[in-house]
């Protein structure tokens, strides 16, 4: 009872705040694929690549707005599984994935979009020297991680426990944005981030090391079950999926999924 | 009991209806809190050690940073109340800077001058040996920045509102300016001092923005609960509500406490 | 004069549009009353003799020493002047005991702490308020926080001691008490005494000598019998209550605007003219016989005054009347009428202004 009074005022505020951005009505969009409104939740992650894939995707579909809403998977699917009206979700780990298909809030199962890997960025010029893993636990070299609840935190343990690499971070961050501003602030020497994070930062570089490749992550992407614009969202769904929209995925670091 | 009757004043309904509307926007959410509180796994969550390590770090480095801003804040507003000089208007906008700038920004901030390659902790790296950032010195000192404006503000306008011919008073007696301000002008603003420490506390306590980017995230070193409770929702909501409600009953507690002793008195 | 004066002040300062410059001298054990109208600079004085406002230039020299002197640099700060002050509300630190008030002055100077409680437990026994010493001054009563106040004051043992307003804070009764009490202390303090005060009552009974200042000025000093007696401007006049008028002289005529005033005394030049109200006496029409001061007058207004009325009179020469009630009534006094006005010239005075 009152958990779902409390859905309800989670879902209103949710769609009020959509609406107020959106400016025009998500609601009843039950026309064919052209017209209406496609609102995505993306990882934060894919701010850069989804944007543009966004404005692609809108010149394509004349009429048809794309809403964007990135944040922390995390978040997102909180909000999702709190009735917040999406049409898409995209999700930078198949564990927050899981806790919307889990909620019954998708429909039909996640396809996998793309994958990411992990690799150590340090500043421009990699000053101390550092080529795999093992570096990181040399003494006077910091490190920032992500903390462990975060997807990037979890793949940089199994990488380092991989690795049988055993270091103490100066710190875990809260995100990869904050482990990358670390190293970009100078007051640590390296930070396990995702390989596409480190390329759209400027003055940072990537090394990579064999061990990433057992932890690499996939972003899985799904409609929504109470989506109000499904056509449009399935129409996006396949836009992203393409050849061209992953064109634009691979050109940010993102490696195209197994199966292709 | 007397007649409640001849005593009771009518509270006009243009007040009432808004100042009821604003208790319950600022109790509804604790009313959420509440209502979604794991309670029977409470027990279970709570000894959790990392639970009781993040409160107790907290606690600790607000009680310092209260410290450090009353130690450098009392004198500051003294000097904003007393003393003119040039550019004191200036200096007073600045003083409250921290209160408009986003804290994640402060932090930054802090890191550009007491981090490894800042103006000061380069040189404090280099000559003591002393790097701040991801120490809990660092979550004092950024808790310290962030809740330092409410101690200069509420001490300043103690300090404004006391009497000042209470200090000529005091100097005809042949007191100097020290022992002016500390054998009498001190004790004539203690209320306010008190009170600003209690805001200043609280909002140390509450800190997040500012730490994380200053001071990092590490159990047990720098995760205060704030920090703990952004991390914990990122994977479980029921463990964050948790946290929260220890924060607040802890928090509630200790400045009802605090209020009854120190601040109530008129 | 033969030994100089305890105090020797010229107080030249400024404070805002305000200019103060005033030359005072108060003897060892004399009390001075600094009398005028709000805003003549009588606080601004004080001040600058406690070392609350800084000297634009003149001197302040108490006991031989140079405590303010602009022109050679010289500045005492008010904590090292040997100076104590009794203010217009007694300032009493509110967090201190009465004990603890009076021993702080005695403590800043060095005493230890039992020996400035020793010192302060005396003083307040002498002021009557041993028994009020762990009173915070919250708990005291008016009268009690003045004589707490006057106890802080002179435990320092002030070479000289400054009282502002000392009794304005008091409620009628208890003001009659103090002022007779404070009379005692103020006998008894062997420096000099500088009392600010606009009420003429508490000059006359507490002080040897009246100083009046108006607009930062001193206009006129002596004993109170000068002063009541031959006021030299309107606002003396009016403290004591005298009709006062400057005129010419010459003999026993008096020319003050277009009316002639035959007086007792002889005088010749510039003068002054001061009869009491009480002695203008109101005619209906144009009095016969002996009055030699009479003219015709129109009444502006009437207030009541003590137990008779007050009647304001406009004419060659504005006066104030007083008359009895019946006398009043029988004249049927009232805004615009028509009067004479008389004056016997035995009942003025007349001295060279």
């Amino acid at each position: 009872m009152t958990v779902r009074w409390i859905r309800a005022v989670l879902a209103g505020a949710a769609a009020l705040s959509l609406s107020l951005t959106a400016c025009g009505g998500a609601g009843d969009g039950s026309s064919a694929d052209t017209g209406g409104t496609v609102t995505v939740f993306a990882a934060a992650s894919l701010t850069e690549t989804f944007t543009q894939l966004g404005r692609d995707f809108e010149s394509a579909h004349p009429g048809t707005r794309v809403v964007l809403n990135f944040a922390g998977s995390s978040a997102l699917a909180t909000q999702i599984t709190q009735g917040a009206p999406a049409d898409v979700f995209a999700a930078a780990s198949p564990a927050t994935m899981k806790t919307v298909t889990d909620a019954g809030d998708a429909a039909g199962a996640p396809a996998v979009l793309v994958r990411n890997q992990l690799v150590v960025a340090v500043p421009e010029g990699n000053p101390d020297r550092v080529g795999g893993l093992a570096d990181l636990a040399r003494p006077g070299v910091k490190v920032a991680l992500c903390a462990e609840q975060v997807p990037c935190g979890a793949a940089a343990r199994s990488a380092l426990d991989a690795a049988g690499v055993r270091l103490t971070p100066a710190t875990l961050e809260q995100d990869v944005k904050g482990a990358l501003a670390k190293v970009k602030l100078g007051e640590v020497d390296a930070a396990l981030v995702y390989r596409t994070d480190v390329r759209a930062a400027d003055g940072l570089a990537a090394v990579e090391f064999p061990e990433s490749a057992r932890t690499v992550n996939d972003y899985p992407i799904v409609v929504l079950k109470h989506a109000g614009n499904p056509d449009g969202a399935r129409a996006f769904v396949d836009h992203v999926r393409s050849d061209a929209g992953l064109a634009v995925l691979t050109a940010a670091g993102f490696q195209a999924p197994p199966s292709r | 009991m007397t007649r409640p009757a001849r005593r009771r004043q009518r509270v006009p309904l243009p007040l009432l209806l808004p100042a009821g509307l604003g208790l319950l926007f600022l109790v509804l959410p604790l009313a959420g809190l509440l209502v979604r509180t794991p309670w029977t796994t409470l027990p279970r969550r709570l000894a959790q050690p990392g639970v009781l390590t993040a409160l107790r770090l907290s606690l600790e480095t607000a009680t310092a940073a209260t410290l450090l801003c009353v130690a450098l804040g009392v004198p500051l507003a003294w000097l904003l109340a007393r003393v003119e000089f040039p550019g004191r208007r200036l200096v007073r906008a600045l003083v409250t800077v921290p209160l408009v700038l986003p804290p994640v920004v402060g932090g930054v901030a802090l890191l550009l001058v007491f981090g490894r390659r800042g103006l000061l902790g380069s040189w404090l790296d280099a000559t003591f040996g002393v790097t701040l950032p991801f120490t809990t010195a660092g979550v004092v000192l950024a808790e310290a920045f962030v809740a330092m404006p409410f101690l200069v503000i509420a001490v300043e306008g103690a300090l404004r509102g006391a009497d000042a011919r209470y200090e000529e008073a005091a100097a005809t007696l042949g007191a100097g300016r020290w022992t002016t301000f500390t054998r009498v002008t001190l004790p004539l603003v203690a209320p306010g001092v008190a009170a600003g420490a209690v805001l200043c506390w609280a909002r140390a306590l509450g800190e997040f923005g500012a730490t994380i980017t200053f001071a990092g995230n590490y159990p047990g070193r720098t995760q205060t609960m704030p920090l703990a409770v952004y991390l914990a929702l990122e994977t479980d909501v029921q463990a964050a509500i948790v946290l929260s409600l220890v924060l607040l009953t802890v928090s509630v507690a200790i400045l009802a406490g605090l209020r009854d002793r120190w601040v109530g008195v008129t | 004069m033969t030994a100089p004066p305890l105090l020797d002040a010229h107080l030249v300062a400024d404070r805002g549009a305000f200019h103060l410059d005033a030359r005072l001298r108060i003897g060892a054990g004399e009390v001075v009353a600094l009398l005028g109208p709000n805003g003549a600079g009588k606080t601004t004085a004080l001040r600058a003799l406690a070392g609350l406002h800084p000297l634009s230039a003149g001197h302040l020299t108490l006991d031989g020493v140079d405590l303010d002197r602009p022109d050679r640099r010289v500045w005492t700060p008010p904590e090292r002047r040997p100076v104590g002050v009794v203010f217009q509300d007694y300032l009493l630190f509110p967090h201190l005991s009465a004990l603890d008030n009076v021993a702080f002055g005695p403590r800043r100077r060095g005493a230890d702490r039992r020996a400035a409680r020793a010192r302060a437990r005396g003083w307040l026994d002498r002021v009557g308020l041993g028994g009020q010493a762990r009173h915070k001054p919250r708990q005291l009563s008016g009268g009690q926080a003045q004589r707490v106040a006057l106890a802080r004051a002179l435990a320092v043992e002030p070479t000289l001691l400054l009282l502002d307003e000392p009794l304005a804070a008091l409620d009628a009764r208890t003001r009659l008490d103090t002022r007779a009490e404070l009379q005692r202390h103020l006998g008894a303090h062997p420096g000099a005494t500088l009392l600010v005060t606009h009420d003429p009552l508490d000059a006359l009974v507490l002080a040897d000598r009246l100083v009046i200042v108006e607009q930062g000025r001193v206009v006129q000093e002596g004993d109170a019998a000068t002063v009541t007696a031959r006021p030299r401007t309107d606002y003396v006049a009016r403290l004591v209550g005298l009709n006062l008028h400057r005129g010419h002289a010459d003999g026993h005529a008096v020319t003050v605007g277009g009316l002639t005033l035959t007086t007792a005394d002889t005088v010749r030049g510039d003068a002054f003219v001061a009869f009491p109200p009480a002695a203008v006496a109101l005619h209906p029409t144009r009095p016969d016989g002996s009055p030699r001061n009479v003219w015709p007058a129109t009444v502006t207004g009437v207030q009541r005054h003590g137990d008779n009325l007050r009647v304001q009179l406009a004419g060659p020469v504005a006066v104030a009347a007083d008359v009895t009630p019946a006398a009043a009534a029988h004249l049927g006094l009232r805004p615009g009428q028509p009067v004479w006005a008389a004056v016997k010239a035995a009942e003025t005075r007349a001295y060279p202004a």
